[in-house]
This record gives C-alpha cells, structure tokens and sequence, in this order.
C-alpha cells in the first residue's frame, strides 16, 4: 500500500528579489512499512524535502499524498494536527526537554492530540513506550542523567507515543558515537520489522544508510539514485562517526 | 488542550527553573504587595482623615430661625421664635439621614469663680446630644451631663479648657462650683481641647449646660428678645438660687390665674437659639437637609408658597474640602498601585522575551509534535499568568503583612480592604495576560523548521 506519493514537488525560497529553487520536480513513492534513507550532500535539499515530507513546510508546487490525502496545501493548523497524529520525529540533537522526567518528555505529544487521554493513562502509556525502547527502569530520570543513546532512546519512545504510520529521523545518529549508534538503529531496525512501521531517516552516513532497505540519493534538488543499499555505490573506508 | 492541563505544564515548566521564576514573579509580589499596602494605609490614612474633618464639623448642620420683622424693620436672622426643642425631637424622629440632634440656647454672661471672673466667649445651653454632634465625645476629665439633667433644669455644667485656665489656674475644677450671673453651677467635666475653628473663634472658651438650666435660669430670654430690648427677663424659676436680685423689676405686673383664664393667651412655648445636627455623612448632607425642611415646614404650618421661617445651613466649606481629599488621596493611591503594577508587568514581559527566544527549540519541538500556534499561545500565556497570580498571592501576603507591621509598629490607621485584594487579583491576572501575550504571541509564530534549528 503507498503511504507516500510525491507528485513533482518543487520548493522554491524566496530570498529578496532573488527566487533559490531548491527542490526542483521530486516525484517518490514510498510504500507502508519501508525504512528509507535519505541521502545527499549538504545543499542537495534533503532536509528541505526532509520538512515537506514531515509535514512541517508546504511545497511551492506539486502534489503531497498523505495516507490518501492530498496534505500540501493544509493550512498551518491542520499540518500541526497531521504532524501530532501520523508523523513522529526523531531529531540529531534528541532535544528532550530539559529538567522534566523522561515519562513526560514522552507523554509531552499527547497534550496536544486530539484524543484526550487523562493524566494516568497520558502516564501509563509513555511508560509502556519508555518500555518498548528499554529504558522501562529509567522512568523518572532527567535527560542530564542519561547517556546519548538512552537520550535517543526517550526521544523515540516520544515520536511514536501517538502510533504514527511514519516515523521521521533526521540525522538520528550525528550525536552518537558509533555503539550507540548501531543501538538506535537496531531499535529502527527492530521497529521496522516488528511493528511495520514507515521508518524515514536523512543521513549523510553511507553506514547508517546501509541499515535501511532503500536509499535515495539526492543532488542538486533531485533524485539522482532510488535503490537498495546494495547497489549503493563505494561504502566509504575507514567508518565510524564521520 | 484543557487549561486545566495547560495550567500543570505551565507550573511544571516554572518549577524547570524556579529561581528566575521567583526573580520574575519578585517584580509583580512587590507591585502587588505594594498596592495592597498603600490601599490599606492608604485607607486608613483616609478614614483617619476623613474622620478629622468630620471632627471639625463637616457633617454639621445647624437650623436658626429665620428673621422676623416688624414695620419694614427686619432684625435679622434667627429672630423669630418658632423654632422649639420639639422641633428638634422631631426632626430625629423623622429624619432618616440625620445622626444626633441637639437643641441649643446662647448666652454671654460674666462666670465668676473665687476671686476671678471671666466672660466666655459662649455658653451653650443644650443636650449631652451635642457633644456627639460635635463630635467631642470624649471629655478631658470628668464626665458630660444626662438627659435627666436637662429635664430637671440641673445646675451642672462642662467648661472649656481656656475657662479652666483662666478661672481654675491649672486646679482641676471637677466638683467646684461656678458662678453664672449669680447662678451657682456645679463643674462636673472639661471638655477635651479643640483649638481655634476657621474662624478664628477659640473654641475651648465656652461653657455647657442643661439648655433648660441655661434659659429659665440663666438668660431668661430668647435672642429675639436680647437683640430688642433686655426688658423681657423670666427668670421666675431661679428666684430660690438667685441670692442677689440683680433681675431688672417687669415693665408690666404679673397676670393672675383669674385673669388668665379670662383672657388666655397663646400658650407661650420655649423656644431655642438654634438646633445642631449631625447628618449620617457628608453623602446625606443634601437629603438631610431636605427631610429638616420638610418636617419643619410642616410643624410650623408654613403653606407652600411661604418661605420658611427657619434657615438650615451646612458646613459647604469644609465638606468640600473633605471630598476633594478623599479624591486626592484615591487618585494617589492610584496612580502608585498603578506604577508599580506596570513596573512589574514590564519586567514579566522582559523574561518572558527571554524564556520564549531560550525555548526556541522547545517551541519548535512542541510544534512539531502536534502543537498548533494557539496551543503555544495559550501555554505562554497561562505561564505568565501562573506567575503573575502566583506573584499577586505572595504580595497580598506581603502588603497585608506589611500593612499589619505598620499598624503595629508605627500605630497608624489600617483598614484591611477586601475590594484592593480583588483588585489585586484581578490586575496580575491582567497584567499576565498583557504583558504576557505579546512574548505568547511572538512564540506562537514562530517557524517550526528555523525554531528547531535555533541555536
């Protein structure tokens, strides 16, 4: 089933008088229960498509199918309500909340849902989350008393409390040394697999990439490469955190 | 999202940082506690104030009677002879706005003590009603007289301090008898010390008595009569205390019984100088004034096209005076509660710029979660007012605080005033939201995408 169609997006920033065109005709489709990465370097408009795909940015042109809905042209609101219920985001700095426990930094997106759950089962849900990403023993700790890929970790358990279809990572691993890094991705991995859910993740790392079963490659505002990470051209020697 | 739920994240976000809280909400505490403190000095203050100018006679009213007039020849005001001490009565039964009423007969006369004398400015005789139309309650020594005394024409009477000094030298004079044109009156108080009124008119020189006592037994006499000739002089009553007949021998004889009941005369009643009154407060002058005329007019039996023979006049002077204090000082108060209130809603809004550009990303993050623009909105704001009402709870606790060690320490007038605390209330709520919605409104506005990559 395709989760994702994209039909010659283009995104165009206005900088003065001067119009930078950043994603020029990107057409994709991403079918449920995909983990695709998403590569390209700085300046090849990844991140760019990165917020479109997240819901976060609307497309100057182009077509943006969501689930069977056309999202493109959403106004700020109903993408805020689209974000909270079938998107979820995994960012390179984690940024949890400081000072507040792990179980509400996840509980934290379902203050916002539509669903109006009560504080005990805001409360029992964001542990049974905590759990499923194995931090069920660190319930009350603050983000300053968990390492990186604990840190990583809640901030997962918080993108998926609300059971989206499509989990967001935007340099998932930047932060993280290359042990915890193969520690999240594997928790990807295992998501992927087990839960069936659409795992997106941007990244420059070729290693990171390898752990998904699509890449797309992007220069210049388009797709220059769509393929399994096999056919993925010249892994870079050497490795470890770039 | 309920506010209820907003309101613990908004708490739950302070507490992330409780020492700038605290710094924050320092501004409005003082702002409010300031406001507070000054409404309850300040009410005090103005109670106090408003209860010295009322002292000084505010409230008073005073009915003469009109003039009366003979031939053209008008002799001035209260000449005529109408006005009675059951017009008085009356007038306290009838009238609502009117506190106390007391009715009063004048007399200068020579007051004799041992070997010195001295002649009063005024002697008053009147009711124990007066001294709480004048407000002079509370004697120096002694104690006043009672109604009994007035209805038994008893020779007692109140001096002033200036009478003290001059006929007693510093002696207390409680107990010693005094004489009034011959008339032995027993001191049993002085009055506390007044001072000079606006007039100039040493205030502390007068005597008081049983009005009864002063008329039949004193004056003998109206002014209406004073001010014609000093022929008339009834004091029949004193003749057993009068031990020198100094009274001038009638122009015309006595009429006997039979020829009274032959020829009946209009019953002659007493009548009084003037009538004192207290009006509730300065609010019930005007009414007051209104429900004297009517109850006098009407025991007089003036038709309605008559002019009154009576004139009731107020203390114009005085109770503006009292007004435009009572104006001022509320405008003062104001314009402090005012200042600091905005001092302190200034410097909500400064750390709450602060908190909004320091969670930038936090806002962004939420954004990306799900939360709309009003969500951050609504959230900033309640943060805000969280602060400002907690911060109005501590400084009604501290300006009530304050005013009570005022109150104990220096002795000033407070008055706890409930409406200052509502105000209170109400302002650093308001003060929240004001001050607060801009902060709110620049956080709700910001782009997810650059407030995530905010640095």
């Amino acid at each position: 089933m395709e989760l994702i169609t994209l039909r010659s997006i283009e995104k165009t920033y206005q900088m003065g008088d001067i119009a930078v065109p950043v994603l020029k005709g990107i057409s994709l489709t991403i079918r449920q229960g995909e983990l695709v990465a998403l590569t390209g370097s700085s300046g090849s408009g990844k991140s760019t498509l990165m917020n479109i795909l997240g819901c976060l940015d609307h497309p100057t042109a182009g077509e943006y199918w969501l689930e069977g809905q056309e999202v493109s042209q959403l106004s700020a609101d109903e993408r805020a309500l689209l974000r909270n219920r079938k998107l979820g985001f995994v960012f390179q700095s984690f940024n949890l909340l400081a000072r507040t426990s792990a179980l509400e930094n996840v509980a934290m997106p379902l203050s916002y849902g539509a669903e109006h759950l009560s504080e005990r089962e805001a409360r029992e849900r964001a542990a049974e989350m905590l759990s499923r990403v194995g931090l069920g023993d660190r319930l009350d700790h603050h983000p300053s008393q968990l390492s990186g890929g604990q840190q990583q970790r809640v901030a997962i358990a918080r993108a998926l409390i609300n059971r989206p279809p499509v989990l967001f990572a935007d340099e998932p691993t930047g932060n993280l040394d290359s042990k915890t890094s193969e520690e999240v991705l594997q928790m990807f991995e295992r998501l992927h697999t087990e839960d069936r859910i659409t795992i997106i993740m941007v990244t420059h790392d070729p290693k990171v990439a390898g752990h998904a079963n699509r890449v797309i490659r992007m220069n210049d505002g388009v797709i220059q490469g769509d393929a399994p990470p096999a056919a993925e051209p010249q892994p870079q020697a050497g490795g470890g955190a770039p | 999202m309920m506010v209820y739920t907003t309101a613990r994240t908004a708490f739950r976000t302070l507490r992330r940082n409780p020492m700038r809280a605290m710094l924050t909400t320092l501004g409005i505490v003082i702002g409010v506690g300031a406001v507070i403190a000054m409404m309850e000095i300040g009410a005090g203050a103005s109670a106090a104030l408003k209860k010295t100018i009322a002292s000084m006679g505010a409230n008073v009213l005073v009915v003469r009677p009109g003039t009366a007039s003979s031939g053209g020849v008008s002799f001035g005001a209260g000449t005529t002879t109408t006005l009675t001490p059951e017009d008085c009565q009356a007038i306290l039964r009838e009238c609502p706005s009117v506190r106390n009423a007391s009715p009063m007969v004048r007399a200068r006369a020579q007051v004799v003590y041992g070997n010195r004398n001295w002649v009063p400015n005024a002697i008053y005789g009147t009711t124990p009603a007066y001294l709480d139309v004048q407000d002079w309650s509370i004697l120096a020594e002694g104690e006043p007289f009672s109604d009994r005394d007035v209805l038994n024409g008893n020779r007692v009477c109140l001096l002033g301090k200036s009478l003290v000094r001059e006929l007693f030298e510093g002696e207390s004079p409680v107990g010693k008898d005094i004489r009034i044109k011959n008339i032995a009156f027993r001191v049993i108080g002085v009055l506390s010390p007044k001072g000079a009124n606006m007039m100039g008119f040493d205030q502390d020189d007068v005597i008081l008595a049983p009005w009864t006592t002063i008329k039949y037994r004193v004056t003998g006499t109206s002014l209406a009569t004073a001010n014609q000739s000093d022929s008339v002089a009834s004091d029949s009553v004193n003749t057993l205390s009068n031990l020198y007949p100094t009274s001038q021998r009638s122009l015309y004889p006595a009429r006997s019984a039979v020829q009274q009941a032959d020829n009946p005369m209009p019953v002659r009643f007493a009548n009084i100088d003037q009538i004192m009154l207290a009006a509730n407060n300065s609010a019930e002058i005007a009414p007051a004034i209104e429900q004297i005329s009517g109850v006098l007019r009407e025991r007089h039996r003036i038709r309605n096209d008559d002019p009154d023979d009576f004139n009731v006049r107020d203390m114009a002077e005085l109770t503006r005076t009292l007004s435009t204090t009572t104006k001022l000082m509320t405008n003062l108060l104001l314009a402090v509660a005012m200042i600091s209130l905005v001092v302190g809603g200034v410097g909500i809004m400064n750390i709450m710029l602060v908190s909004v550009t320091e969670r930038t990303r936090e806002i962004g993050l939420r954004m990306a979660v799900g939360a709309r623009g009003r969500d951050i909105l609504r959230q900033f704001l309640v943060e805000a007012v969280v602060l400002c009402l907690t911060g109005g709870a501590m400084g009604i606790v501290l300006g009530h605080g304050g005013s009570m060690l005022v109150q104990l320490l220096l002795k000033w007038p407070v008055e706890t005033s409930p409406a200052a605390i509502a105000t209170a209330v109400l302002v650093s709520a308001g003060v929240g939201i004001i001050f607060g919605f801009y902060p709110a409104w620049k956080a709700s506005r910001l782009d997810p995408i650059e407030a995530l990559r905010y640095e």
